[in-house]
């Protein structure tokens, strides 16, 4: 009977695997097509779509494009959950809980909802349409989910050591950034690295929010237009190699501060 | 809560940049979307016809339903294959492997988001991997029309889906505390007894959890839909993105847009009592 569940468990398990991974080793075999179609057969291995791909500007900008607006609105969006985490965590305002509410409320909307209310409110007060307006959107989807997770992380443990501090005549200025932040590091870190990777990732937002100069998944959607292309896998699988480097990175940081 | 009362400006000083954040950018763009919807696209004056439209319109009413369908069979798919998945990593990989097995796992979970449906759509394809397969074995003579259907839509989903459910279940299964399994041994239970009367109800809270994120990142999404089924059978992203981009009529994809998110609180107040965000 286990012997059964183990075959059994193998056997599905490895389909599973196998549904995960199908499209991810189609999109990088085809990558590497000699020919200008991304079908079997497979006449690869050749580099010329990646080749194509760092030769074309717009998708080469429109990367920088992206990583430029998932670092600073990501950092916008962990300072202002951190910094409302800590206020919430360490002292009693009145309406706290509505106003946590509030905060995490855009977690529940989805992002096409978000994007469509900020293009009616742009588009009537005159604000262009931008990298600025996208990264506006990208703060609003990422603040919750960093208040969330330095939130959920605000010890009751950890108010000894600031009363410590403050005891030792530390101003609250200097508790926040001496205690509070190096104690909170990995929650804040967390915080970040998961808006990044949700920014670096954000479609819908960006395509309504901007217009020439805009972020790579943006551009890669206008690279579908064409159809089925060797380079769009090229691309795609560049963006993949970016995300496990990033994923990757994360886990390592993880592992060293947690020695299992 | 142990709070400490250090006078009044700093703590709303702490808490008003996030505030003003989400009131400027969020409640604020909502109520000019309210406002819009209640316009006429042509002239500007008050309308209800934006909503009455909505109902009026068989195919409009059609694409909720199409949204509202898909959604649930994508929910329900997901979980059932989710589930025993995440069971498998949890209670019969080593101890040792299972980071490495989940990270494995949920991998393909990092990549772009319009990068994964395109992968569908080339595994789809007339002549794709799954139509040379079926074709060169001889199954079928003619290649199958897979791309560009509702199942080709449900197909990207469910493996976005099945990662997220893996993780989230996985991560409930870890937290139940050993105890529970070894007492319901104790007094005799067997191991799909166990499982049935002990460790899948009390799983299910998150995987209500799951159920709701799953709903509610599927019911809005454009990319999948639009990139896999095409425009044979639109859904309700679709048909709003289409009031925006054909026509320009703001009002309308404001109204279609509100219509949604209210489909969504409806559902979020009916499993709310398992969805809480609080402090650990």
């Amino acid at each position: 009977m286990r012997a059964l569940i183990r075959l059994v468990s193998g056997l599905y398990a490895i389909a599973i695997y196998g549904f995960i991974f199908l499209p991810v080793v189609v999109l990088v075999l085809f990558s590497l097509q000699a020919t200008s179609f991304p079908i079997p057969p497979f006449t690869g291995p050749s580099l010329r779509w990646y080749e194509a791909v760092l030769a074309d500007t717009r998708l080469t900008s429109a990367l920088v494009n992206s990583l430029l607006v998932a670092v600073v609105s990501s950092a916008v969006a962990v300072t202002l959950g951190f910094l409302s985490a800590w206020g919430f965590a360490r002292f009693a305002l009145p309406g706290s809980g509505l106003m946590r509410g509030l905060i995490t409320l855009p977690l529940t909307v989805s992002y096409l909802i978000i994007g469509m209310g900020l293009l009616v409110l742009f588009n009537w007060t005159g604000v262009p349409k931008s990298l600025l307006a996208a990264g506006i959107g990208h703060v609003v989807i990422n603040l919750p989910l960093c208040f969330a997770i330095v939130y959920s992380q605000m010890g009751d443990h950890q108010i000894n050591i600031e009363r410590a501090a403050r005891d030792l005549g530390a101003p609250e200025w200097k508790v926040l950034l001496l205690i509070t932040v190096p104690i909170m590091a990995p929650a804040i870190f967390a915080g970040f690295f998961l808006s990044m990777t949700f920014s670096w990732d954000e479609f819908v937002i960006s395509f309504l929010l901007t217009r020439f100069d805009t972020t790579l998944p943006v551009e890669i959607w206008n690279l579908l237009r064409s159809g089925l292309n060797p380079k769009t896998n090229a691309v795609g699988s560049l963006v993949f190699a970016v995300s496990i480097v990033l994923v990757v990175l994360f886990e390592l940081m993880l592992l060293r501060r947690k020695p299992a | 809560m142990n709070a400490v009362n250090s006078g009044r400006a700093l703590p709303w000083a702490l808490v008003a940049p996030a505030l003003g954040w989400t009131l400027l950018f969020f409640v604020l763009p909502f109520v000019a979307m309210a406002v819009s919807s209640l316009t006429a696209h042509e002239g500007g004056g008050f309308t209800l016809s934006n909503y009455s439209q909505f109902f009026a319109n068989p195919s409009y009413w059609q694409a909720m339903v199409n949204s509202l369908q898909v959604t649930a069979i994508v929910t329900v798919i997901s979980v059932l294959l989710a589930y025993p998945f995440a069971w498998i990593l949890a209670e019969q990989v080593p101890e040792r492997w299972q980071r490495l097995a989940l990270m494995l796992a949920v991998l393909p979970f990092w990549t772009s988001y319009v990068v994964r449906s395109y992968s569908w759509l080339l595994v789809l394809a007339q002549n794709g991997v799954v139509n040379r397969a079926l074709t060169g074995s001889g199954l079928f003579g003619e290649p199958l029309q897979l791309a560009n259907t509702r199942l080709a839509t449900v197909t990207g989903f469910v493996h976005f889906f099945v990662m997220l459910l893996t993780l989230t279940i996985f991560a409930n299964l870890k937290q139940l505390s050993p105890s529970y399994r070894k007492a319901a041994a104790d007094l005799g239970a067997g191991s799909l007894r166990t499982f049935l009367h002990v460790v899948l109800p009390l799983t299910l809270p998150g995987i209500m959890v799951g159920a709701f994120l799953t709903f509610v990142l599927c019911i809005g999404d454009y990319i999948t839909p639009q990139i896999l089924g095409g425009n044979n059978e639109l859904l309700m992203p679709q048909l709003v993105m289409m009031q925006i981009g054909r026509r320009g009529d703001f009002p309308l994809a404001s109204a279609l847009s509100i219509i949604l998110m209210a489909v969504v609180t409806v559902a979020y107040l009916a499993c709310s009592r398992w969805l809480k965000i609080e402090r650990a």
